[in-house]
């Protein structure tokens, strides 16, 4: 038990993702060690969100070895260690569903099937709720909550099932700054309990602060790996990112002197 | 004969036993199908259906359980086409149902069945229901809500996140699978009571109407429950009461009653979820210190702005950074 502990809680090697025959990923080495906040970056389309999901078995691995907890993929069951946040639009289906419904669904991984709903499940459910700042929210409708609150929901239901790997894809795109506080602030408690977190992320806002270690990804490879970087040069030409991202509200604080951009351009 | 005295007819309380079973199971599965946005494959299976019935009458075996057969197997083939998610799925799909109706009345024809026979099943005939027939409903019917129930918390995740219900470790494929049995089930289940052509109607319309109050999963799955079993009970009473006066069959009735229900329902869900939007607080979001899109002017030649050359087009700086034309707004550079 105590070698299951201390094995990474990924490990990846020589990883490479083809979509359609094409390939996506090329070459990934990736060890995340038990603790550390891992923040995933990159343009948009190269391969950051890819990476994630094939690292939680959603998308097959064209080549190379994956290890979760030390066991192989194909091998690996212990669904319950690992938490997933997809991007936010999971929220709401067909049919109403409340907060606590939501919720309660992350706590599957730790249910047997015809069996309600233990002490333990209902009070780590509650658990989850306050931790995103939704305590009191549970019966409210899923659709009726704003953007970020449903991103909030979604992480909740990840905690639910009290996992120590959590993979969040995306999740403070689309909120609002208010929200991307309190999103920072619950993603903040969970790193003091001691869990490993993998994000990705076009840019960081508010979560910079919880961020150990920072990989920046250029067209399905692995262009930076080392200490976390502000968000400004990770658009730095060197990572392929054109400069064609519009105004956001989190860049309003940046430098716009032309030539810190651009500095083999001529300048007038 | 009056009204009242209709009840103590066999056939009468036969019918009602198989409506209200067949009214409670219908939305149960419904509920899940309207969820995953496929509130129409109920309709596909029950043209699938079709041939089972028209199969049984020409077997000379109980029609319920040829029908049974096939649409199980219609709709394990509908689901495995579906997740494939080949682009011409849609296709593929339309392909199985008119096969399914084309097949099920050439089949009928061949054994010398009269339309009126098949047109039983097409269209429902729950007062000809016979004893055999009822209980294999009450079975069928209850087997769809133990597992309907008993497996909600399981299909509920599968439904409304399939990555994350994959990755908590759920057999997404199985529970698949699973609903679309469970839908081709209670389609034969129904099929005596609304018809194979109206079945999606009762598994559907409840669902709808009841989410239009319904704040939660399970309230809406409960509430379904009771709807559809007040429609087809109260559809069948009610076209019971009319038959003294002009010819009313139940089918048509249930499904008619149950739009009705929906009719009334929907203005009253629009009017509660209008007032919620206007209760909800304005949220308190600090203002953008700059918004570039917010122009009284063009910037060109003459607009004051300082122009930067930059690449292959002219920057302007505007409160100490830059702005790119692009379209209808301004980039930052």
């Amino acid at each position: 038990m105590s070698l299951m502990n201390d094995a990474l809680p990924v490990a990846l090697e020589d990883g490479a993702v083809a979509i359609g025959g094409r390939p996506i990923l090329r070459g990934i080495d990736l060890e995340v060690p038990a603790g550390q906040f891992l923040a995933l970056m990159g343009a948009n389309g190269s391969g950051k969100s890819t990476l994630v999901r094939s690292l939680i078995g959603l998308r097959p691995l064209a080549a190379g070895r994956l290890l979760l907890f030390g066991t192989p993929l194909e091998r690996f069951h212990d669904w319950s260690r690992i938490g997933f946040v997809p991007q936010r639009g999971g929220a709401a289906s067909g049919v109403p569903a409340s907060v606590w419904e939501v919720v309660a669904s992350g706590r599957l991984t730790h249910r047997r099937v015809f069996r309600p709903l233990s002490g333990a499940d209902r009070a780590a459910i509650a658990d989850a709720l306050d931790v995103v700042g939704l305590a009191g929210r549970g019966g409210d409708g899923v659709a009726t909550l704003s953007g970020g609150q449903q991103q909030r929901v979604l992480i909740a239901r990840a905690l639910a099932g009290e996992p120590d790997l959590f993979f969040l894809d995306e999740p403070a795109a689309g909120v609002d700054l208010a929200n991307q506080i309190s999103l920072a602030t619950s993603l903040g408690r969970l790193k003091e309990r001691g869990a490993t977190i993998v994000l990705v992320a076009h840019e960081l806002g508010p979560l910079a602060a919880l961020v150990d270690r920072a990989v920046v990804m250029r067209d399905g490879r692995l262009a930076y790996d080392g200490a976390p970087l502000a968000d400004h040069a990770v658009h730095e030409p060197v990572f392929g990112d054109p400069h064609t991202h519009h105004h956001h509200a989190s860049h309003h604080q940046h430098d716009h002197v032309p030539d810190v951009r651009s500095p083999l351009e001529a300048g007038q | 004969m009056t009204f009242w005295e209709l009840f103590q007819y066999p056939f009468m309380q036969r019918a009602l036993i198989a409506a209200a079973f067949t009214g409670v199971a219908a939305p149960a599965v419904g509920t899940y199908l309207v969820q995953r946005r496929l509130s129409l494959m109920g309709d596909g299976i029950g043209h699938v259906a079709v041939t089972g019935v028209a199969l049984g009458l020409l077997t000379g075996t109980s029609p319920t359980w040829t029908a049974v057969v096939v649409s199980v197997i219609g709709a394990v083939v509908i689901e495995v086409i579906r997740s494939r998610g080949h682009t011409n799925g849609d296709v593929a799909l339309a392909l199985l149902f008119y096969g399914g109706l084309a097949g099920g009345v050439l089949l009928s024809g061949l054994g010398g069945q009269s339309s009126a026979r098949l047109q039983e099943y097409l269209f429902g005939s729950i007062t000809t229901i016979s004893i055999a027939d009822v209980i294999v409903t009450m079975a069928l019917a209850t087997v769809v809500l133990v597992v309907g129930i008993g497996l909600s918390p399981q299909l509920f995740a599968v439904a409304q996140d399939q990555e994350f219900a994959r990755v908590a470790g759920l057999r997404v494929g199985f529970y698949n699978v699973l609903v679309a049995v469970l839908a081709a089930v209670s389609v034969s289940v129904a099929m005596r009571t609304v018809g194979l052509l109206l079945v999606s109607a009762l598994m559907v319309v409840p669902v709808a109407t009841s989410q239009q109050l319904t704040r939660s999963f399970r309230t809406t799955l409960l509430a379904a429950m009771v709807l559809g079993a007040a429609a087809s009970v109260g559809g069948l009473v009610l076209s019971a009461y009319l038959s003294f006066h002009a010819t009313v069959a139940p089918g048509p009735t249930i499904v008619l009653l149950s739009l009705a229900g929906f009719a009334v329902t929907w203005p009253v869900g629009a009017w509660v979820r209008r007032r919620a939007r206007l209760r909800e607080p304005f949220a308190s979001v600090p203002a953008p210190e700059h918004e570039p899109t917010e122009h009284v002017h063009q910037h060109g030649p003459e607009c004051g702005h300082v122009a930067v050359r930059h690449g292959d087009h002219v920057d302007y700086v505007h409160d100490g950074h830059r702005h790119a034309v692009h379209g209808a707004h301004y980039d930052e550079h």
